[in-house]
C-alpha cells in the first residue's frame, strides 16, 4: 500500500452491519464496491481489521506519519508502506530472521511484530546502520569477509550481529554461532559470517579503554 | 615496464557487496510501479481430483478486493512452449496454471485473489471456498512402480541410458561384491527469498520483475502464454534472493501475476508464501538407487550398476539423473546405468543443486565405501587404484583433470593417513569419531552466450548481458573478465546484467554463468578492442600509428607498443581524437569442435569428520576438507564462498533435510522451523581449497564452473564417517539420531 492511501471500503459481515448502522445504507453500498470505487462521502470512522489507523513510526531517526491496518506488520509497514525495502520477508512466520530489525536496539523479528506496537520506538532498520556514506564496521567486515552471496538474509545477519554485539554477546565463537542461529543463510556463508562478527567484536574491544 | 596484475586470480570484494549490506539492492519483490495491488494464491486442499465448485461471493465483498480469478474467469493462456528445452520429454509443466479444474497434488492454485493491500488480500483468499471431489492419489514410489516409465535424456543433454560390457558376468564371477538400495528423500531448495513477480501492462506490452534466473526465456514464456512477440515482454531481474535449482523460467507465480494484472487493469504483485515455495515452486525429488559393484580382490572394479527410480509430478516429466557420473566416474569395463520414474500426486519437481550428481553420488560414493570395507582396502586407495584416466563412457581424452591431484592435498590437509580403518576405533572423550571421503564431480557445461562491450571515452568500460546474479558473483567475476580482456583496471569496468533487454545468455544453472557468458564477454571485448586498434593505428595523431596490431598490448586503459613502452595511446585519447563517445561490440561465444574432442568434468575429494555421542547418537560435523579442481579460479573470494554453500547444502542433506508428506500427500513441514536446514551453530571448521588448473580446452578463460561441485559427494562422505565412527551404515538420508539408535 502507499503510505497516504486513504480508506474507503469494508465490507466483511461484521463491518458491512456496522456500515449500515452508522452511515446508513448509501455508504455501505458504497463501501461494497472495490477500493477503485471511492465512496463520495466521508467514511464514517470504523474499527476492525480491515480499517487503517494513523501510526507514528519513527524509523532511523525520521518520523513517519502512515495509515495502516491494525494488522500490519512492521516488516509490511516498512516494505510496502515506507518503500525500506532492506528489510527481507523470507519466511513470514518468524523462521528465517531475514526480517530483523532494531526495535530500541533489541533484535526482534519485524514479520512478528505489529507496526502499531513500535509506536514511540525507535526502529533501525539495515538502511539506518551506516552513517551516511559511511559504512557501519560489520556492513565493512561483511564486504571484506565475503559474509553472504545472494544477499538476500545480510540485512537481517547484519541486524542482528549489531544488536548482539551492542548487547555484549558473541563473547566466543560458539557464542556467535548460537546467537546468530536466528538467521538462515541458504547460501551457507556462515563461516565468513562468524569471521566478519568477530573481527568486529575484537576491534570493539580494542577501542575500549 | 611491469605487466600490472591481471584481475582474473584476484580475490577481490563483491562488486555489489556495497548494494547488499545497505539494503540497496533490489530483488523482485521490491519495485513500486504506481498503483501496485497485490495477488495472493489459493491453494487446493486436496492431493487429486477435481474442483466442483469455488465460492468466490464472500471473498469478492471483502475489503478492497478487486477480483478473484479462477479456472472460469482467468484471462487465456497458452500452453508453455514445448521447445524451450532441447529434445525429449519436458521436464518442466506446459499447462498453465488455471488451465483446468483438475487437481494434481495438493497445493495446487485453483485461485488467485487480488485486492488493494497485501493483508486484504491474504484475508479474502482465506473466504475463498472451494469444494472438491476427491479421487485416490498415488502417494509413494512402491504403489506407483508397475506406472514406472524408462527415461531416456537428461533435459536432452545426457544419456541416461548406458551399457558397456556384461555387468551380470561380472557381478557373478566377482571376488568381491557389492548390492545395496539407497534412498533420498525429497528435498526443497528453499531460497531465503521467495519466488516473486511484479507485473505490469502497458497495452500489450509486458513488464516483469521476476526472480528469474532465465530472464530471456521467462520472456519467451510469457511471451508464449500470452500470445505476444517477445518483444513486448521485459523481464528485469538485478538480484535473486537465492534459487539453487528453483525460480526457473516456468514457474506459476509469473504467469498468475501476469494474468492478474491483465484481469484488473492494474500492476501486481505476487510472492508465493513460504508454505507455497513446497508445492508450487519445485523440489527435488525422491530417489531409490539400487547400487551393485564388482571387484577384484585388491579392488579393481570390474562391474558398475546404477538404476534409479525417481518420482515426477502428472504435470511434468522430470528425472532425476543419478547414474550420470556412475558412467564415467571410475575406470571399469561392464557398465549398466538405468533411469525409471513413476509419477505421484506431488508438486513437480526440478533441478535442485548438483540434479543426479547430489543423490547419486550419495549412493556411488557410499557403495564404493562399502566395497571398501568388503575387500578390506583404504577408501583413498580404492578410489585411486579405480581412477579414469579418460572418460570410458564416451571413450576420449578429459580435456583437463587433477582429481589425483585434489585426493592427495585432501589427504594431507585431513590427516586421513592417522585414520584407524577400524569402525568405532577414533573416540575423542566420550565421543564416537569418524572419517570418512568421497569424491566430488560435477560437468563442466557451457551453452551459448551473447553479450556487448562498450569502451567509453572516459577512460571506462561497460559489459553486459542477461546473465543473473543469484549469490554466485556474477556482477564481479563477469567485470573481472571484461578488465582483463579490455586490459582496464576492474574498477572503471562495470557490469550489467538481469535485462531480457540484454543480449541473450543462458540460465544462471548447470553452473555455467562464469564459462558461458564470461567467453561471450571476452570474445565482445576482443572486437571491441580491434575497433580502438584501427582507430588508433590509422590516426596520424597517434603514437601507434602504422604499428601493426600484433605489436600492441592492452593495460592500464592504454594501447601500448610491444616493442617500446613509451609508445602509448590513452583510450580516452583515441576516442576523443576520433570524436567518438565511445566504441561497441557485442558477440557470441558457443561451443565449438572441442565438445566432440574432449570429455570435461570438474572433479574433487571430500573429507569429513564426524563426533557421534553413543548415548544420545545426534551426529556433528566436526570438519571438512575439500580440495577441488574447477579449473581456472577467477576469483578466489567468491570462489570460495560457493563451494562452503554447496558444502553446506550438502551437510543438510546429508543429516537434516527431508520434506514429509503424510498419508493424504500433504505436506507435513512446509515452513523454515519444521524443513530443517544448516543453521549457523551446525557449522563448524570447513576448509576449502583449489588445484586451480586452467582448462583451456574448454573456454578463453579457462573455468569451468563450481556452482554445484562443492555438495556432491558430501552426503556420501558424511555417511561414511558415520559408518567408520558407529558401524552402523545409513543407506537412507537423512541420517537422523533414531536411525542410529
Amino acid at each position: 500500500m502507499s503510505p497516504d492511501q486513504d480508506i474507503d471500503s469494508a465490507a466483511d459481515r461484521r463491518e458491512f452491519m456496522e456500515g449500515v448502522a452508522v452511515g446508513g445504507i448509501g455508504v455501505a453500498f458504497a463501501a461494497a464496491l472495490p477500493i477503485t470505487a471511492t465512496a463520495d462521502e466521508p467514511v464514517p470512522p470504523a474499527r476492525g481489521p480491515g480499517q487503517p489507523v494513523p501510526v507514528k513510526l519513527n524509523v532511523n531517526g525520521t518520523d513517519h506519519d502512515l495509515k495502516l491496518e491494525p494488522r500490519v506488520t512492521l516488516l509490511d509497514a516498512l516494505r510496502e508502506g515506507l518503500h525500506l525495502t532492506g528489510s527481507k520477508k523470507g519466511c513470514d512466520h518468524g523462521q528465517c530472521g531475514a526480517c530483523t530489525v532494531l526495535v530500541d536496539g533489541r533484535r526482534v523479528n519485524s514479520c512478528l511484530t505489529l507496526a502499531v506496537a513500535t509506536v514511540g520506538r525507535k526502529v533501525q532498520t539495515v538502511e539506518g546502520l551506516a552513517d551516511g556514506d559511511v559504512l557501519h564496521p560489520l556492513q565493512l567486515a561483511f564486504i571484506k569477509h565475503d559474509a553472504f552471496q545472494c544477499g538476500y538474509c545480510t540485512p537481517g545477519q547484519l541486524c542482528s550481529a549489531a544488536g548482539l554485539l551492542k548487547e555484549g554477546r558473541a563473547k566466543s565463537d560458539d557464542e556467535i554461532r548460537e546467537e546468530m542461529s536466528g538467521n538462515i543463510c541458504r547460501c551457507g556463508a556462515y563461516p565468513n559470517i562468524l569471521v566478519a562478527v568477530r573481527e568486529v567484536r575484537q576491534g570493539a574491544l580494542k577501542e575500549k579503554p | 615496464m611491469p605487466e600490472p596484475r591481471s584481475p582474473l586470480g584476484q580475490p577481490l570484494d563483491r562488486a555489489d557487496g556495497v548494494a547488499k549490506v545497505t539494503g540497496r539492492a533490489k530483488y523482485a519483490a521490491e519495485f513500486a510501479p504506481p498503483d501496485l495491488a497485490h495477488a495472493v494464491v489459493v491453494t487446493s486442499t486436496i492431493t487429486r481430483g477435481r474442483v466442483t465448485a469455488c465460492d468466490t461471493a464472500a471473498a469478492e465483498k471483502s475489503p478492497g478486493v478487486l477480483a478473484v480469478i479462477t479456472p472460469r474467469t482467468v484471462p487465456a493462456m497458452k500452453a508453455v512452449p514445448a521447445d524451450l528445452l532441447p529434445k525429449g520429454r519436458p521436464p518442466i509443466e506446459l499447462r498453465p496454471p488455471l488451465a483446468d479444474e483438475k487437481v494434481s497434488h495438493f497445493g495446487q492454485a485453483v485461485a488467485v485473489v487480488v485486492a488493494d493491500t497485501f493483508e486484504r488480500a491474504t484475508a479474502a483468499a482465506a473466504r475463498v471456498r472451494v469444494t472438491y471431489q476427491a479421487d485416490e492419489p498415488a502417494l509413494t514410489l512402491e504403489e506407483a512402480e508397475p506406472t514406472a516409465f524408462e527415461a531416456e535424456t537428461f533435459v536432452g543433454r545426457e544419456d541416461l541410458k548406458h551399457r558397456r560390457g556384461d555387468v551380470a558376468r561380472a557381478l557373478a564371477g566377482a571376488a568381491v561384491k557389492l548390492e545395496a538400495v539407497y534412498r533420498t528423500p525429497v528435498e526443497h531448495h528453499n531460497p531465503i527469498e521467495p519466488a516473486a513477480t511484479i507485473a505490469e501492462w502497458d497495452g500489450d506490452s509486458l513488464t516483469l520483475h521476476d526472480s528469474s534466473r532465465w530472464v530471456h526465456a521467462t520472456r519467451r514464456v510469457a511471451a508464449g502464454v500470452f500470445g505476444l512477440s517477445p518483444e513486448k515482454v521485459r523481464v528485469i531481474c538485478p538480484f535473486i534472493g537465492g534459487a539453487f535449482g528453483s525460480k526457473g523460467f516456468t514457474w506459476q507465480q509469473n504467469l498468475l501475476a501476469a494474468a492478474a494484472a491483465r484481469h484488473v487493469k492494474r500492476p501486481v504483485k505476487l510472492v508465493l508464501t513460504r508454505q507455497q515455495m513446497f508445492t508450487l515452486a519445485g523440489r527435488r525429488p525422491e530417489t531409490k538407487q539400487a547400487v551393485a559393484l564388482a571387484a577384484t580382490k585388491d579392488g579393481g572394479l570390474t562391474a558398475v550398476r546404477h538404476a534409479t527410480m525417481s518420482e515426477t509430478s502428472p504435470l511434468a516429466d522430470f528425472v532425476e539423473p543419478c547414474g550420470t557420473l556412475s558412467k564415467h566416474l571410475y575406470s571399469c569395463p561392464n557398465v549398466e546405468v538405468t533411469h525409471r520414474v513413476v509419477r505421484l500426486n506431488r508438486s513437480s519437481p526440478v533441478f535442485m543443486r548438483g540434479p543426479g550428481e547430489t543423490p547419486g553420488s550419495f549412493a556411488l560414493e557410499s557403495a564404493l565405501d562399502e566395497l571398501a570395507v568388503a575387500a578390506g582396502i583404504d577408501p583413498l586407495v580404492l578410489r585411486l587404484k579405480n581412477h579414469a584416466d579418460r572418460d570410458e563412457e564416451k571413450d576420449r581424452p578429459w580435456s583437463s583433470k587433477h582429481l589425483k591431484e585434489c585426493y592427495r592435498r585432501g589427504d594431507e590437509r585431513f590427516g586421513w593417513a592417522k585414520r584407524d580403518p577400524k569402525p568405532r576405533s577414533m573416540r575423542d572423550g566420550n565421543l564416537l569419531v569418524g572419517w570418512g571421503m568421497a569424491t566430488a564431480a560435477y560437468p563442466g557445461i557451457r551453452m551459448e552466450a551473447r553479450a556487448k562491450v562498450r569502451v567509453t571515452a572516459d577512460g571506462r568500460a561497460v559489459a553486459a548481458s542477461a546473465a543473473h546474479e543469484i549469490g554466485n558473483g556474477a556482477y564481479t567475476v563477469l567485470a573481472q573478465i571484461a578488465a582483463a580482456a579490455l586490459g582496464l583496471p576492474v574498477d572503471r569496468v562495470r557490469f550489467e546484467l538481469g535485462d531480457s533487454d540484454l543480449p541473450f545468455a543462458p540460465a544462471t544453472g548447470a553452473s555455467q554463468t562464469t564459462a558461458a557468458v564470461g567467453s561471450a564477454v571476452t570474445a565482445a571485448a576482443v572486437e571491441a578492442m580491434a575497433k580502438l586498434v584501427k582507430l588508433a593505428t590509422t590516426d596520424k595523431a597517434s603514437p601507434l600509428f602504422g604499428i601493426a596490431v600484433d605489436q600492441l598490448a592492452a593495460r592500464e586503459g592504454k594501447l601500448v607498443s610491444r616493442a617500446d613502452g613509451a609508445k602509448a595511446d590513452a583510450f580516452s585519447d583515441i576516442l576523443r581524437r576520433a570524436k567518438l563517445k565511445g566504441v561497441e561490440a557485442d558477440a557470441t561465444a558457443a561451443p565449438g569442435e572441442e565438445k566432440e574432442k574432449f570429455s570435461f568434468l570438474s572433479t574433487g575429494a571430500q573429507f569429513v569428520e564426524v563426533k557421534i555421542d553413543p548415548d544420545l547418537p545426534r551426529v556433528r560435523v566436526t570438519r571438512v576438507v575439500g580440495v577441488y579442481d574447477p579449473g581456472a579460479v577467477l576469483n578466489p573470494k567468491t570462489a570460495r564462498s560457493q563451494m562452503l554453500g554447496g558444502i553446506l547444502m550438502g551437510l543438510g542433506a546429508a543429516l537434516l533435510e527431508e520434506t514429509v508428506y503424510d498419508g493424504r500427500g500433504l505436506v507435513v513441514n512446509p515452513d523454515l522451523a519444521d524443513y530443517r536446514l544448516p543453521v549457523h551453530a551446525d557449522t563448524s571448521d570447513i576448509d576449502v581449497s583449489f588445484v586451480n588448473e586452467p582448462d583451456r580446452h574448454f573456454n578463453p578463460v579457462g573455468a569451468r564452473g563450481l556452482g554445484e561441485l562443492g555438495i556432491s559427494g558430501i552426503g556420501a562422505a558424511v555417511a561414511n564417517a558415520v559408518f567408520h565412527a558407529t558401524g552402523k551404515r545409513i543407506r537412507d538420508l537423512p541420517i537422523t539420531p533414531e536411525k542410529l539408535l
